[in-house]
């Protein structure tokens, strides 16, 4: 039932992209996030989907695990894609009452759709290939200058990891709950809102108790351990570099050098003043479809 | 049922698997087929992670299998327009660690929380869930005080009791004595034996304990890895006491005791389960000699 529900979804597999560090990879999905942003030519694009190819081949997901993440974003894909194919002006090859459908409305459409589909695929490589732990103790790492400007880098790392792993288990619990209570002939489904609000209280009562109880028993157990806070605290599985990150970084930089000159040289459409105004409009859709 | 003479349960080639999306694929329950017959009183063990508990949710609906159905009165119970929430009342299942579902105010209230989801009317509902609260031991005090404040093993009562008073037919306790006092646990088992023997309720008992199963029970499934690899009368399941062994599972304290006897030369019967039975055996044996 509710376990169905996957969150930082990791996917298990020995893989290369796996092994990678996860400041390396957190960087690699960066750079590339930016990198669908700097230029609108398809060369551009078509490298940048190649090189998105090549990693999943390479990660060992099944393709269809990886499309599974798309299916939560299929709405917002398509509306961002429908609006921009009707209300991009230009020349119009084709109209209907009161849609309009231009040129330049066709390839912009286009254009964002590639972008989203390859920006969720990239950022979701990250989220399949590296386990919540090492993601939040990279970007433990990578927020640890900012402790001189009084930023608690350790307590935000070590509240998001204590969270993604309550969340399964939480999970699991109101799960177990409902069963519980539907074995004592509780109805979750039939009657009015109010009715159904009402039903859900013998479930959520238990969930808040064992919430707490578990919040308690944590706080005691790392207590009983000595937890005093980041201050002089090293880790059982420090994260390293190794000999693959540093090959990692080198493709990391070629790439990004490709697809500048690429974007700088092979320049296929002149036309660039409706541009701003529309990918700006994207980065903010765009952001909205990654949290 | 009219459609078919046959009263209680059946389990026909039950298949389950944990995780179906994902690389790890797990068979919980492979191809588990019995029946439990109005009034048994059926001992369920295995190792940690056999795949009882799944097996249990399946009895009453809860779980839906893979493949196979389950037959209540001779109905399946996933057919289409089949009252799962009736089969619950009838089939009453008291999850492993129940004490953590209890959300009422008082004791009572919490007990009176499935008879009434069975539709019973107000006085019935109070009367059943008085009877239930007095069958398993608790003291006239608790009525009025939050469940929330009884110990572990008064609240594992309290939500037996709010099972026992939808007035099921078949019982299902799934580990119903892990973390209870010695003497709390044989009150227990006592009063579930005093229910089937004299209401004619079913019992599936699902355990741990070896002792348990073997005292109580008149007939034992025994689970590995999700295959039904026992299912008879304690005598002959433990009879295999060296091959349960090998599954992680022990037979009870007296099978070791006759048979390392009976391998002295004693005459014994090695199917003697519980202390008493050993002591009879032991003496005709002595006397014998
Ligand atoms: N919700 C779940 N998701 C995935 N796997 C599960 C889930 N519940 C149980 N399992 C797995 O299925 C197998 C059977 O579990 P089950 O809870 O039925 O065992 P059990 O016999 O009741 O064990 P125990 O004696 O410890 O209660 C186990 O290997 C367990 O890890
Ligand atoms: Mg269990």
């Amino acid at each position: 039932m509710l376990r169905d529900i996957t969150l930082g979804q990791y996917y298990k597999a020995e893989s290369p992209i796996h092994r990678l560090d996860p400041r390396t990879k957190l960087a690699a999905t960066f750079a590339y996030l930016i990198s669908l942003f700097l230029f609108k030519n398809p060369f551009v694009y078509m490298i940048a989907g190649g090189v998105l190819v090549c990693v999943i081949i390479a990660s060992r997901v099944p393709v269809r695990y990886m499309l599974k993440g798309m299916k939560s974003v299929i709405f917002i894909l398509l509306f961002t894609m429908l609006m921009s194919l009707f209300f991009t002006k230009g020349t119009v090859i084709w109209s209907f009452w009161k849609l309009r459908i231009t040129k330049e409305g066709l390839s912009q459409s286009a254009y964002t759709g590639l972008r989203i589909t390859m920006l969720i695929l990239g950022s979701n490589i990250l989220t399949l290939t590296t386990t919540p732990t090492r993601l939040t103790n990279a970007l433990e790492r990578v927020m640890s200058p900012l402790k001189i400007f009084r930023v608690p880098a350790h307590e935000i790392a070590m509240m998001m990891s204590i969270a993604l792993r309550f969340i399964p288990i939480l999970l699991e619990e109101t799960d177990r709950i409902m069963k519980a209570q539907l074995a004592r002939g509780a109805d979750f489904e039939s009657g009015n809102l109010f009715k159904k609000v009402k039903s859900l209280i013998p479930v959520l009562i238990p969930l808040f108790v064992a919430a707490f109880r578990r919040a308690n028993d944590l706080a005691m157990a790392m207590e009983a351990r000595c937890y005093h806070g980041g201050k002089g605290r090293t880790q059982m599985k420090p994260l390293k570099y190794a000999r693959r990150d540093a090959a990692a970084y080198c493709l990391l930089i070629m790439y990004m050098a490709l697809m500048i000159v690429t974007g700088l040289t092979l320049k296929s459409t002149p036309k660039t003043e409706a541009l701003p105004a529309v990918s700006t409009n994207m980065i903010s859709v765009s952001s909205d479809t990654l949290r | 049922m009219a459609e078919s003479g046959f009263r209680g349960l059946i389990a026909d080639h039950l298949v389950y698997e944990y995780n179906k999306e994902s690389s790890q694929r797990l068979r919980a329950l492979d191809d588990v087929s019995f029946t439990i017959r109005q009034g048994e009183f059926v001992g369920l063990i295995g190792h940690t992670g056999s795949g009882k508990s799944t097996l249990v949710q399946m009895l009453n609906a809860l779980m839906k299998p893979d493949s196979g159905t389950v037959y209540y009165d001779g109905r399946d119970v996933f057919e289409k327009d089949y009252d799962r929430k009736a089969l619950r009342g009838k089939v009453g299942e008291v999850f492993q660690y129940p004490e953590h579902q209890l959300f009422a105010d008082t004791v009572f209230e919490e007990v009176c929380f499935g008879p009434r989801n069975m539709g019973m009317d107000r006085k019935q509902t109070e009367l059943s869930a008085y009877a239930a609260i007095k069958k398993v031991g608790l003291p006239d005090e608790c009525f009025d005080q939050s469940p929330f404040d009884l110990s572990g093993g008064q609240r594992r009562r309290v939500a037996i009791a709010s099972v026992l008073a939808m007035k099921p037919e078949l019982l299902i306790l799934d580990e119903p004595t892990a973390g209870l006092d010695p003497l709390g646990r044989l009150e227990l088992l006592d009063m579930i034996t005093e229910l089937n023997r004299d209401s004619a309720m079913s019992v599936l008992l699902v355990s741990h304990s070896m002792e348990d199963v073997a005292a109580y029970a008149s007939r034992i499934l025994v689970l590995d890895k999700g295959r039904l690899i026992y299912d008879d009368t304690p005598a002959e399941v433990f009879a295999h006491y060296e091959e349960l062994q090998k599954l992680g599972l022990a037979a009870p304290e007296m099978t070791y005791v006759m048979n390392g006897l009976k391998a002295a030369g004693m005459d014994v019967d090695t199917s003697a389960l519980t202390p008493d039975e050993a002591e009879e055996s032991i003496l005709r044996a002595l006397r014998l000699c």
